[in-house]
């Protein structure tokens, strides 16, 4: 009975818990509910998976019993069922490692208020996810960003605030973009459904308002993906919202923009007219490729580890769009691998930055010196995903690079795999700086320091362990990010 | 008048320009509050001049009328209003607390302060 | 707290009639114009006249903070609870029709009980809103 609903209760789940934590008022209580209802998500996330390969076919759900182009449908292929899966993981690993972290960067009185965002936010983006209409798309959108801002502006820093209003000035921007853009669609076709949509596009392409909406969309989105020039709000953004936020955003908020990214130039107006008519594909590639260069070397200048990470978040956001860009096959499963991939390795590299500050109070590199021999196990955690960003082999960034190269290869585009070959030697130069840092340097303060507690140690070493895992079992992934990749071009041009 | 023919988008256009100019130009963290929803605002009568249907009436069941507007940008916006509120409510929040730490709301001035 | 007769006795006049209105809008949406959204705003522009007016105290003990976080999240599990009732009834989230055996009167339950949630979240919001504004020493 309960499986052909289970498209909504992906998104009710969290949508309920979100209400239930503030009328519990109380701190722990507030964090039980929404423990279990993220791991609730994530279970149902991967009964969708097995159910949608199985099936071999989308799983179609319609709201209200109102049939596909007039009501709000659910759609859930290969593609999205990941980008779920995606999201659900991050967010059931990160809620244990929020009870500690939590207690120690957020007044008790907001702790209810805190969750209850938290939830709004997962329902928000798996929301963006699920859903076969653009303007619920918005929707979400919006209630993703707006408990996003909430929940960054509540950093312990008072920095936390103004990043917090940069984010909401942008990304209210990117989202009337995108409003622009969805409401032109509507007045060429009359229809709000993808499916619809995608079939109708064809037959009013030679058309300005197509091309308008087609802008408005695009810029809309990088904003919230903070592609190359949009990128202004992320680095701060994620550098002083508390330790969960940040890991929480980094592994999954930009990964759903990238996905919506994909849906919409791929799904909506079809690879043919997007990169062939548009020049889409040569504006995308240059901006990716500055992107990785610029977020690796920005990167490299940063002295807070935060900070840091956030730059190399949007280095990393190159490589993804480079995949759209190059639209094959093997560059969008490369792309759909780097989704997954990153944001393993994103999340574990913030929390174990999150468990630097629980115990040291600073997120500023020459603070660290020596703390390898405290804090031996967040420390190796680090190392093992920064190790894995870079791209070594046996770890899953080598696996998503080593596709990107395939990739640029086939197309015999040389000028691209030297700069995926030299954004990742960037990598590796700031990731061996904190790891100098903190294993060769002298131990400064005669620290009585210890690991944290279990509870935030565990998340870390899961997300770090599997890291590993899926970098040496690939078939999983490559096969689902095949799957996907397939879904989305089904020729090559 | 062809050029004036579709005046709601002109009206668009200028809201739009205005409200995007006061966000980026204004330095004052509650005049760019102010030109966000001037901005919005410009998106929001897009999508209602769009239903309009000339000759149509309210959408109403009513005896005697055949031609009615179409309902659903209207619905649409309603939601998208709905939006705007919250996040000026939630951006003037955030313009309070700022104001309670730094003692300004200047955006050169907070910077300063910051560095 | 303004003590003038004329606002006093002009805001004791105003509010029930504010207020019923929003009753009005809030249960006239299925058949007119209207609807929680609209209801909600106008019910909360009522009770936000009368704390100017009468001062903020009295509008705490009528509404406290507390009151104020139930009814926020009272509506919004009012509306998913309406939801998750039709799936329990045999239809998909949000099918009204199943409600009730005649799914005319179906329908009519659910659009009620969905638009009383979002009438109540709506205006414990604004008013939440206010209270916010309200409490901040600027």
């Amino acid at each position: 009975m309960i499986v052909p609903h289970l498209p909504i209760i992906q998104v009710v789940i969290p949508l309920l818990a979100a209400p239930i934590c503030i009328v519990m008022h109380r701190p722990l209580a507030a964090w039980i509910t929404a423990l279990i209802a993220s791991w609730l998500t994530f279970a149902v996330a991967v009964w969708l998976l097995i159910n949608v390969l199985n099936a071999d076919a989308p799983i179609l759900y319609s709201l209200g019993g109102w049939a596909a182009p007039w009501g709000i449908e659910y759609r859930v292929d290969t593609i999205n069922a990941l980008i779920l899966l995606i999201v659900s993981g991050v967010s059931a690993t990160v809620l244990p490692y929020s009870l500690a972290s939590v207690r120690h960067e957020i007044p008790l009185r907001q702790h209810h208020l805190f969750y209850a965002a938290l939830m709004l936010c997962l329902c928000g983006l798996l929301g963006i996810a699920i859903t076969g209409d653009i303007f619920n798309a918005f929707v979400f959108l919006e209630i993703s960003s707006l408990s996003s801002y909430a929940l960054i502006s509540m950093g312990a820093s008072r920095r936390a605030l103004t990043s917090a209003f940069r984010y909401l000035i942008l990304g209210t921007i990117g989202a009337t973009f995108i409003l622009l853009g969805i409401g032109l669609l509507y007045m060429v076709t009359g229809t709000l459904n993808m499916e619809d949509l995608a079939n109708r596009l064809p037959e009013a392409v030679p058309s300005r308002t197509v091309f308008v909406a087609i802008a408005f969309l695009t810029v809309g989105i990088s904003l919230k993906l903070a592609l190359f020039p949009f990128h202004v709000w992320l680095a701060n953004a994620y550098a002083y919202a508390p330790s969960v936020v940040s890991a929480f955003l980094s592994g999954t908020a930009t990964k759903v923009a990238a996905y919506l990214f994909l849906r919409f130039t791929f799904g909506l107006f079809g690879q043919v007219f997007s990169l062939s008519e548009l020049p889409l594909e040569s504006i995308l590639t240059p901006l990716a490729l500055i992107a990785m260069l610029l977020g690796a070397i920005a990167a490299i200048l940063q002295t807070n580890i935060k900070r840091m990470l956030a730059y190399s978040s949007i280095s990393q956001i190159g490589y993804i769009v480079l995949g759209f860009g190059m639209a094959s096959q093997t560059g969008i499963t490369a792309s759909m691998l780097h989704l997954f991939n990153h944001a393993l390795m994103k999340s574990a590299l913030f929390l174990a930055a999150g468990n630097i500050i629980f115990k040291t109070g600073t997120a500023n590199l020459d603070a660290l010196s020596g703390i390898g021999k405290r804090m031996p196990i967040t420390m190796s955690a680090f190392l093992l995903s920064g190790l894995s960003l870079v791209g070594i082999p046996g770890t899953v960034g080598f696996i998503s690079k080593w596709y990107f190269l395939l990739a640029a290869i086939e197309q015999a585009r040389w000028l691209m795999v030297s700069v995926i070959i030299f954004s990742s030697l960037l990598g590796a130069i700031y990731i061996w700086r904190v790891a100098e840092i903190a294993f060769l340097r002298p131990a400064i303060e005669p620290y009585s320091m210890k690991e944290p507690t279990s509870s935030m140690l565990i998340p870390t070493c899961v997300l770090a362990g599997s890291c590993v895992y899926f970098g040496l079992e690939t078939s999983l992934t490559v096969s689902l990010a095949r799957l996907a990749a397939t879904n989305v071009i089904s020729v090559e041009p | 008048m062809e050029l004036l023919g579709h005046y709601n988008y002109w009206i668009t256009i200028v809201l739009a320009m205005v409200g995007f100019y006061i966000v980026i130009s204004s330095h004052n963290l509650v005049k760019k509050i102010i030109g966000l929803n001037i901005f919005q605002a410009s998106v929001f009568l897009l999508y209602i001049s769009m239903g309009k249907i000339i000759g149509g009436s309210a959408p109403i069941i009513s005896e005697g009328t055949q031609v009615y507007s179409n309902p659903l940008p209207h619905v649409l916006i309603l939601t998208a209003i709905v939006v705007g509120v919250s996040t000026t409510a939630f951006g003037l929040a955030l313009i309070l607390k700022i104001r309670n730490v730094y003692g300004t709301i200047e955006e050169d001035e907070l910077q300063e302060l910051d560095r | 707290m303004p003590s003038d007769v004329v606002i006093r006795t002009l805001a004791k006049l105003l509010i029930p009639f504010v207020m019923l209105f929003a009753l009005y809008v809030q249960f006239h949406g299925d058949f007119g114009p209207g609807g929680g959204f609209q209801a909600g705003v106008i019910f909360a522009a009522g009770f936000i006249i009368y704390s100017l007016v009468f001062g903020f105290k009295n509008a705490k003990r009528l509404l406290s903070s507390a009151l104020l976080r139930w009814l926020l999240s009272g509506g919004l599990l009012l509306y998913s609870g309406v939801g998750i009732a039709c799936l329990f009834a045999g239809g998909n989230y949000l099918d009204y029709s199943t409600l009730a055996s005649d799914p005319v009167v179906g329908q009519h339950i659910g659009i009620m009980l969905v638009e009383l949630g979002v009438g109540i979240t709506v205006f414990a919001a604004m008013a939440a809103i206010f209270y916010a504004f309200e409490s901040s020493d600027p």
